[in-house]
């Protein structure tokens, strides 16, 4: 895999991040995703759009193993972050997960005080080792989420108690404490309003700085704004990969271009 | 986090850009913590379920001999002269012959058969003979006799119960070194016993006894039985059910179907919820205050006991009634009230039928914690000492005085002969089976009935 | 004529109404049943309510009415003075009505011809023996005012019987007339049955109201009749609990107060952990299968009745905690203890704790535990730090209902707890509660004028007050944390 790995890393000015090869996924009897080859890059907003039910969420799932808490779910392929394979049986899910952060499309903040939905991952995964490590990070992680100016007088409120567009950038100030490598967005703006949107959006586009984003959306317009690169997916099958750009004016596949111009979906 | 001894802290922040297929230390010991927290469910649930089959180990173990009893079998020849001594066959005068005569009789065949079949007795007195037999015999035979005259003259084969020490013995619940200390039976009675079972006197016999005889007094262990306790129970089930359904489904229709929301109709709401949790005593007290003290029902008796126990449980019927009515749809009453019917029709056209599985399924199971039930039985006097069967149904017999099966089970448990330990989770062993039996037809009923809607 | 015979009577007037208001409307219809306003059923069922209703409320009214007013008739006969003691009052009227009852069952069972009856007197019969002899047994001799106010019983109760029988029929017969009187095709007769049905209804859910109202009543009076015979503080806040058949008992509360909190605590030690673990595992843990297997398993513990509890706490438990703890430690040497019933109690909350704590875990939304998931966290940090806080006033709750419950038991605390109140904290030694007082003063034989059978009553209200007050704050916490999630 590694000369594959060499050759992909020429197209790109960017480092391949994750590698998917042949990522098939069943839910019971069902045939949920079907025969997926991605490589996603680093320092790079990743799209993967597509009408309900294509399985783009259940994708982006793969990508830190969240099916694994579904009972019925079966993953095969292989998946391979930084060229280690994640479904290897050497490797924990858990500290997967805390290298791949994960929002999802409801905020869902945990019913605890601001402070401490933040300090959660870091408390859990051993990051701080003084109060004030922990403080800095909450911090630093708030920050990022550009939540800070608006909670820093009352950390130690519920976070249940914000608004809806605060709660979600509370998910992603929470998912950006653990110091992921990728963070994955699962419709992350479908249950916010236009502004808190913006908002959001606005977010991730910082993020990429740091971080490689993956990002499950419905909205078109949302891709286009917030992706360098977007993926269509379609009955279970990944239709067309590429610069968002080219994607969205020029796409080489027909059902990619009946659904941008709304034709199905 | 103020671990002061982590080494995998790195100085930035972010995580360390550590291979996914080693495990960190700290990882290590994050699923050393699972593999504990798992462990302690597994423990837990352990630890029940092993309480749980121990219980049912012990009960069993103990209780499964109260369905078998020593048994004597040998002839007796009945003496004409000494059970009716006028020789007029006349019932009344033969009455005066009493059970210590009959106990005479028996004790000398019983001699006299020893001798006969060439079992030694040495050092065991003729009296220490007598005491095999139990005292429930002889009022056996005399009934016998006086029902049937004819049998004067004849040998007939007789069965009769050894007391509760030689049954015991049998069982294997009297030792020899028991027998050393115990003033009742001697080791040379054992040695006899032994002897006697040898020869086919004396055996182990299903015991019909415990499932139809009365209680019996203190002494008299072996010759008790769940008779009464079973007809008081049936008795108080029946009138349960019939006074605990209509209402249980008419105040469950109201609230569900017709009440309006009020401060009155939370009231009840409240009131229901309360009264579920509400300890069973409680409603002893109530129904010695209302029933017995006020109302003057008699004491004992199956119909207070069955009044008590359909307060108790209408709660609880409600809760699972009500339930079972929310679960039919409501386009299910639209498409009733759609082509014209009253509410009242459709309520009792669709809804219930629709709901009566759930129903009947809720009701069985309320009646089976009702069957169960003890405290409140004690106080409305259910724990007397009843050796009477009550009369019929229908000839008054809920007045009459009775006990039921839990109650029975409490009140041999509080008895100084061991034996009646026996006999309590023997009683415990019939009160499961009946339990069971009701929980399979709940289960059964809700199987076939499970509607998909 | 009896009050059964009465009511069958009725049932028969009822069926008589059920034709005649249906016949009456069919021809009132020429026999068109589309002509008429209602199904005819409907009109039968009218005449039969009709029949029935009224005259049965008269005679329920009749016959909770008659004694009353007998037994005022009966009292004139008595000097005043004699009933300076209402419970004096009471036992001479049960007296009285237990001779007119037993003159009654003699002359039914043929022993007294009905002359003979009226001619009974103390001087030339042994009233008492003659009774005994049809099964009345009494307790005393029959003094001549006794059978002189039974005969009058015996005359007024006869008298309010025959009037009785023909204020019933004539109200019935009045009630059926109207019905049928009114009876025409317009008129509305499903809407007026569906009334009465509906007040039936309506008259049924008030059961449970009447029930409370019942327990309140009867608990409350006889506590004041108990507060009147022995001080209410010294009830309350007596440290000895020393009932005596001479009298002058102390009847502290304490003690059994003390017993039932200590058995209790005991008891949610071992419930509490063992039913949240339970859950967790259920709840979290187990695959489909195992939690098919086991969660019915754990709930045939709560179908099983508590006096099979009791008896495993006195035969089995009991005696292993005195074989291998109790006595090689020099704690205690009795079977009976508060450890005893305190585990066994707790293993009987096991399944309640758990499945309340179940559906409570299970009403915390997925997306906490995919958040929490999401973030790197194992199954065990989940529970800990999400799903237990998030759930935890739920879990609260269930507890106190838990505690409710144990504060209440009664038949494993009287097999298993012993019976000496003690104010002690050896929990290897036997004491009592509150519950196994109310069975030890209320069963055998009780005289409801003494302060030692009353005081039951008065254990019966503080329990009462305590489960219920745990009863309301505990649904309170439940509910408000359900519709947290709602």
């Amino acid at each position: 895999m590694d000369d594959q790995l060499m050759t992909e890393r020429r197209v790109d000015a960017h480092e391949i991040k994750i590698t998917a090869r042949g990522v098939q996924v069943y839910y019971g009897e069902k045939h949920a995703l079907k025969d997926v080859d991605v490589d996603i890059l680093a320092n790079t907003v990743t799209a993967f759009i597509g009408p309900s039910g294509c399985g783009k969420s259940t994708f982006l799932r793969c990508l830190n193993r969240m099916n694994d808490t579904v009972a019925i779910a079966r993953v095969e392929g292989d998946i391979r972050i930084d060229g280690e394979d994640i479904y290897d049986s050497r490797v924990d899910p858990v500290q997967l997960r805390a290298k791949v952060g994960m929002v999802f499309q409801k905020p869902n903040p945990f019913p605890k005080s601001i402070y401490d939905n933040v300090a959660y991952g870091p408390k859990i995964h051993g990051l701080a080792r003084t109060k004030a490590d922990l403080d800095r990070i909450v911090e630093e992680s708030l920050r990022k989420a550009a939540l800070w100016n608006e909670v820093k007088d009352r950390l130690k409120e519920s976070g249940t108690g914000l608004s809806g567009g605060q709660q979600q950038r509370l998910c992603i100030a929470r998912a950006v404490a653990t110091g992921p490598e990728i963070l994955l967005m699962d419709e992350p703006c479908s249950a916010l309003d236009p502004i808190a949107t913006a908002q959001v959006e606005e977010l991730i586009d910082e993020l990429r700085e740091k971080f490689s984003v993956v990002i499950v959306t419905h909205s078109m317009q949302q891709a286009a704004r917030v992706s360098q690169r977007t993926a269509f997916f379609h009955l279970g099958n990944l239709v067309e990969y590429g610069n968002t750009s080219k994607i969205f004016t020029n796409p080489d596949d027909p059902r990619t271009e009946s659904y941008i111009t709304g034709r199905i979906g | 986090m103020t671990d002061a001894t982590a080494t995998t802290s790195p100085q930035n922040p972010a995580r360390p850009a550590a291979s996914l297929l080693q495990q960190t230390d700290r990882m290590k010991r994050r699923n050393a913590a699972e593999a504990r927290f798992k462990a302690y469910g597994v423990a837990a649930i352990c630890l029940s379920l092993s309480v749980l089959f121990i219980m049912l180990w012990t009960i069993f173990s103990d209780g499964l001999s109260a369905f078998r009893q020593a048994t004597f079998s040998f002839p007796v020849t009945l003496d004409a002269e000494r059970l009716d001594p006028n020789g007029n066959r006349q019932r009344d005068e033969m009455m005066r012959v009493t059970t210590i005569g009959y106990g005479g009789l028996l004790n000398d065949n019983l001699i006299a058969y020893l001798a006969e079949r060439g079992i030694a007795t040495d050092g065991v007195t003729d009296k220490e003979i007598a005491a095999f037999i139990s005292r429930d015999t002889p009022a056996r035979l005399r009934f016998m006799v006086l029902e049937d005259p004819s049998l004067l003259g004849q040998t007939i084969r007789f069965e009769g119960y050894a007391t509760g020490r030689i049954d015991g013995y049998l069982k294997g619940r009297v030792t020899r070194e028991i027998a050393e200390l115990d003033v009742n039976v001697s080791v040379a009675q054992l040695d006899l016993a032994d002897r006697m079972v040898e020869d086919g006197l004396l055996s182990l016999k299903f015991n019909w006894g415990f499932l139809t005889n009365p209680d019996a007094s203190d002494q008299r262990p072996e010759a008790s039985g769940l008779g009464v306790a079973m007809i008081g129970s049936a008795y108080m089930m029946l009138l349960v059910a019939l006074m605990v359904l209509p209402l249980g489904v008419s105040a469950s229709i109201y609230l569900e179907e017709f009440a309006p929301k009020n401060r009155w109709t939370d009231l009840i709401e409240v009131n229901i919820s309360n009264l579920a949790a509400v300890p069973s005593i409680v409603y002893g007290i109530l129904g010695l205050a209302i029933f017995i003290n006020f109302a003057q029902f008699p004491q004992s008796s199956p119909l207070v006991g069955a009044l008590v126990l359909t307060l108790m449980t209408l709660p609880t019927i409600i809760i699972a009634t009500r339930a079972a009515i929310r679960a039919v749809p409501p386009s299910i009453r639209d498409a009733a009230m759609g082509v014209g019917a009253s509410k009242m029709q459709v309520v009792f056209h669709h809804v219930l039928p629709l709901a009566a599985p759930g129903i009947l399924t809720g009701t069985i199971l309320g009646l089976a914690s009702a069957l169960g039930e003890t405290a409140p039985l004690l106080l409305i006097g259910m724990v007397a000492f009843v050796a009477n069967y009550p009369a019929g149904p229908l000839d008054g017999g809920i007045l009459d005085p009775a006990t039921a099966l839990p109650v029975q089970v409490y009140s041999w448990a509080s008895r100084a002969d061991p034996a009646f330990i026996e006999r309590s989770a023997g009683a415990i062993i019939v009160l499961l089976a009946f339990l069971l039996i009701m929980n399979i037809v709940a289960i059964v009923l809700r199987r076939r009935f499970e509607r998909r809607w | 004529m009896t009050v059964t015979f009465l009511i069958l009577l009725l049932l028969v007037f009822a069926a008589a109404g059920f034709f005649l208001g249906r016949g009456r409307a069919l021809a009132a219809a020429q026999g068109d049943a589309r002509r008429l306003h209602s199904l005819p059923n409907y009109y039968g069922w009218y005449g039969a309510i009709m029949a029935f209703l009224p005259a049965l409320a008269v005679l329920t009214i009749w016959v909770v009415a008659q004694p009353i007013f007998i037994e005022r008739q009966i009292s004139g006969i008595f000097p005043v003075e004699q009933f300076a003691v209402e419970a004096d009052r009471i036992l001479l009227m049960a007296d009285i009505r237990r001779v007119a009852l037993g003159i009654d069952s003699a002359v039914a069972a043929g022993a007294l011809s009905a002359a003979d009856a009226i001619a009974l007197n103390v001087e030339s019969d042994d009233v008492r023996a003659r009774l005994s002899e049809v099964g009345v047994a009494l307790g005393s001799a029959v003094t001549a005012e006794v059978l002189q106010a039974a005969q009058r019983y015996r005359e007024l109760a006869g008298t309010g019987a025959l009037f009785r029988s023909i204020f019933t029929i004539l109200v019935a017969v009045l009630a059926l007339a109207y019905a049928i009187k009114i009876t025409h095709s317009a008129m509305r007769a499903r809407n007026r049955v569906e009334m009465v049905v509906l007040g039936v209804l309506m008259l049924a859910s008030t059961v449970a109201i009447l029930t409370t109202i019942g327990i309140v009543l009867s608990m409350l009076s006889e506590t004041y009749r108990f507060s009147t015979m022995y001080p209410f503080g010294d009830f309350l806040f007596g440290l000895t609990w020393s009932p005596t058949f001479q009298g002058n008992s102390q009847l502290g509360l304490l003690p059994l107060l003390w017993g039932t909190i200590y058995i209790t605590l005991v008891a949610m030690l071992v419930a509490v952990p063992t039913g949240l673990f339970t859950a967790i595992y259920l709840a979290e843990y187990a695959s489909p299968r195992v939690r098919s297997v086991v969660k019915p398993l754990i709930e045939v513990i709560a179908g099983i009745p508590t006096v099979v509890f009791g008896l495993f706490a006195l035969v089995t438990v009991g005696p292993f905690l005195r074989e291998w703890i109790a006595e090689p430690t020099g704690l205690g040497t009795s079977g009976s203890s508060v450890m005893t019933a305190g585990i066994v109690i707790g293993i009987l909350n096991v399944p309640f704790i758990s499945s309340l704590a179940d559906d409570i875990m299970n009403a915390v939304p997925q997306s906490l535990r995919d958040g929490s998931y999401g973030l790197g966290a194992t199954k065990s940090e989940t529970v800990r730090q999400v799903i237990l806080p998030a759930a935890l006033p739920g879990i609260v709750g269930a507890i106190l209902l838990a505690a409710s419950r144990a504060i209440g038991e009664t038949m494993i605390v009287t097999m298993g707890a012993g019976a000496s109140a003690k104010l002690d904290l050896n929990p290897f030694e036997a004491m009592t509660t509150i519950t196994v007082k109310i069975v030890s003063q209320l069963t055998g034989d009780l005289e409801f004028n003494s302060a030692e059978t009353l005081v039951a009553f008065a254990l019966g209200m503080t329990l009462f007050m305590i489960t219920l007050g745990l009863n309301v704050f505990a649904l309170w916490v439940v509910r408000r944390y359900r519709e947290q999630y709602e």
